[in-house]
């Protein structure tokens, strides 16, 4: 079983990093749109083999159904040639030195610790038994009141804004 | 109380049990999808005074076969200016989804297969409505796909509006769902039949109308059925998204309209009508609530007129979405209190 699920895992990996890479290479910026929804569908099953099902279906849910589909909206009415990708090639290059330092971070992160084998209160056992969605909403409700409130107010300021911003007049 | 079967306990029954399961389930889905076409155009026929299809075979049985074949063996004319990858791509990326959301939906209690317990369902999660949730949020790709790979000014129109249509209804469906796992306080959907299981009046459609209301017309949106067809909305649009396909990937499209019909009809009846609860067998009263909701969809598209564009957005953004809020406020306070 253990075996099996590593090869599951390597699967997924593999599908995850080729899709990501296509997200960078393709010509076409729809191409890489449906190549990123890949992407956060692969990360959606890796929560699932961490035991968090409710991350996986929020995943999907959040960032490929809404997110995505809006992304690509704009996209589609835009239509932008392939003129006017050319004129930020330059960009290219200021990715290239982040992608840069974000590896010299997780090697340092990796050498000086590591992220397996940490112990918490919720193993895998707990969240199997307690349910992963109970968990989640507990935490969120007692310990992170004050962090969700503070999100919230910042996600209504945002909504206030882009209803300031797309009205016709002020 | 014998155990459940599961991977654990003995693997090969557990693999040909699931396997059938899937194939019945599969099978049932796809012959309700070729008959919901006849059924369809005869109900309508009946409703507008005409008799619907009467020449192929006795009362036009074999209209559904016939249709296939000839949608089977006409040319598949792909565009030259379209992208090709996407073309072919959107009518498996809108049928998919439709199919994989039957999954989770409860089609009866426990029977005993070789000693062990096997629940008639393909699989219960324990995130069953978010999977479904995020499984329609999906449907979209396909139609924008479509819409945006066939490279035509119309299909284009239809795949913007139907990713404007789905993204705001898909959020009032979502919110009115929220007011029965409130109640149920379960995301699991054989959770949810069992909270509704004794008598009739403790199903949710008398205790969550309005949530019943919202849900039945929002995922009539979400689907794009007449009133809420606008994305191949025929006066305007020639047939939307789906102008430039032909042959079987037309007719994906339309085996995805009617599988999407039998999931929301499927979940309706879970949510709000106690899913297999009833008089007959678990499986056949699933069904005869599926084909109830599945009549009213074909009734209502027989009866109103298309809305508009317009109306379509006021209704899902300043009614629809208020109501919502509105009904789970009503809930916590009642389940409060």
């Amino acid at each position: 079983m253990e075996l099996l699920q590593l090869f599951f895992f390597y699967l997924v990996a593999f599908v995850a990093v080729v899709s990501g890479f296509c997200v960078i290479s393709c010509k076409n910026p729809i191409n890489s749109a449906i190549s990123l929804v890949m992407t956060f569908f692969c990360l959606a099953i890796f929560y699932v083999m961490l035991h968090a099902p409710f991350m996986a279906a929020v995943q999907i849910m959040v960032y490929a159904g809404a997110i995505m589909v809006l992304i690509i909206f704009v996209m589609m009415l835009l239509n932008q040639g392939s003129e006017v990708i050319a004129r930020y090639r330059h960009a290219v290059t200021g990715a290239f030195i982040a992608a840069v330092l974000m590896l010299i971070q997780v090697v340092v992160i990796l050498k000086n610790g590591g992220v397996s084998g940490m112990v918490g209160p919720n193993t895998a056992e707990v969240v199997e038994s307690v349910g992963h969605t109970e968990l989640i909403g507990q935490a969120m409700f007692t310990d992170f009141l004050l962090p969700f409130e503070i999100a919230s107010i910042l996600l209504l300021v945002a909504i206030v804004g882009a209803v300031v911003l797309a009205k016709r007049e002020v | 109380m014998s155990e459940m079967l599961s991977l654990s306990n003995d693997p090969l029954l557990f693999i040909s049990v699931m396997v059938a399961k899937i194939l019945a389930v599969f099978l049932v889905v796809v012959l309700i999808v070729a008959y919901a076409t006849y059924a369809e155009r005869k109900i309508i026929g009946r409703m507008q005074t005409r008799l619907g299809p009467t020449m192929t075979g006795p009362l036009g049985l074999l209209q559904p076969i016939a249709d296939g074949l000839k949608l089977f063996f006409k040319e598949d004319i792909i565009p030259a200016q379209s992208s090709k990858l996407a073309f072919i791509l959107a009518p498996m990326m809108i049928l998919v989804p439709a199919f994989i959301t039957i999954a989770v939906i409860p089609f009866g209690g426990m029977i005993t297969v070789g000693g062990y317990q096997v629940p008639l369902q393909i699989t219960d999660l324990n995130v069953g409505i978010l999977y479904i949730l995020a499984m329609a949020g999906l449907g979209v790709y396909g139609i924008v796909l479509a819409g945006w790979a066939s490279n035509n000014k119309y299909s284009l129109l239809g795949g913007v509006r139907s990713a404007a249509q789905m993204v705001s209804y898909e959020l009032a469906a979502g919110l009115a769902i929220i007011s029965v796992f409130m109640l149920s306080e379960t995301l699991s959907l054989r959770g949810i039949v069992e909270a509704q299981a004794g008598s009739v009046m403790d199903w949710y459609i008398f205790s969550q109308p309005l949530a019943f209301c919202l849900f039945v017309i929002t995922s009539l949106a979400e689907i794009n059925r007449t009133p809420f067809d606008l994305p191949e909305a025929e006066t305007e649009l020639v047939s939307g998204f789906c102008t430039e396909y032909s042959s079987m990937k037309y007719a994906l499209f339309f085996m995805a309209e009617y599988a999407n019909m039998i999931v929301v009809s499927a979940i309706t009846a879970t949510l709000f009508l106690g899913g297999p609860a009833g008089p007959f067998p678990g499986p056949i009263n699933l069904l005869l609530k599926v084909f109830f909701f599945m009549f009213l969809f074909i009734w209502i598209r027989a009866t109103f007129p298309r809305v508009r564009y317009d109306q379509l957005m006021f209704m899902g953004w300043k009614v629809f979405l208020p109501l919502a809020l509105l009904n789970i406020v009503i809930t916590g306070a009642v389940v409060v209190f």
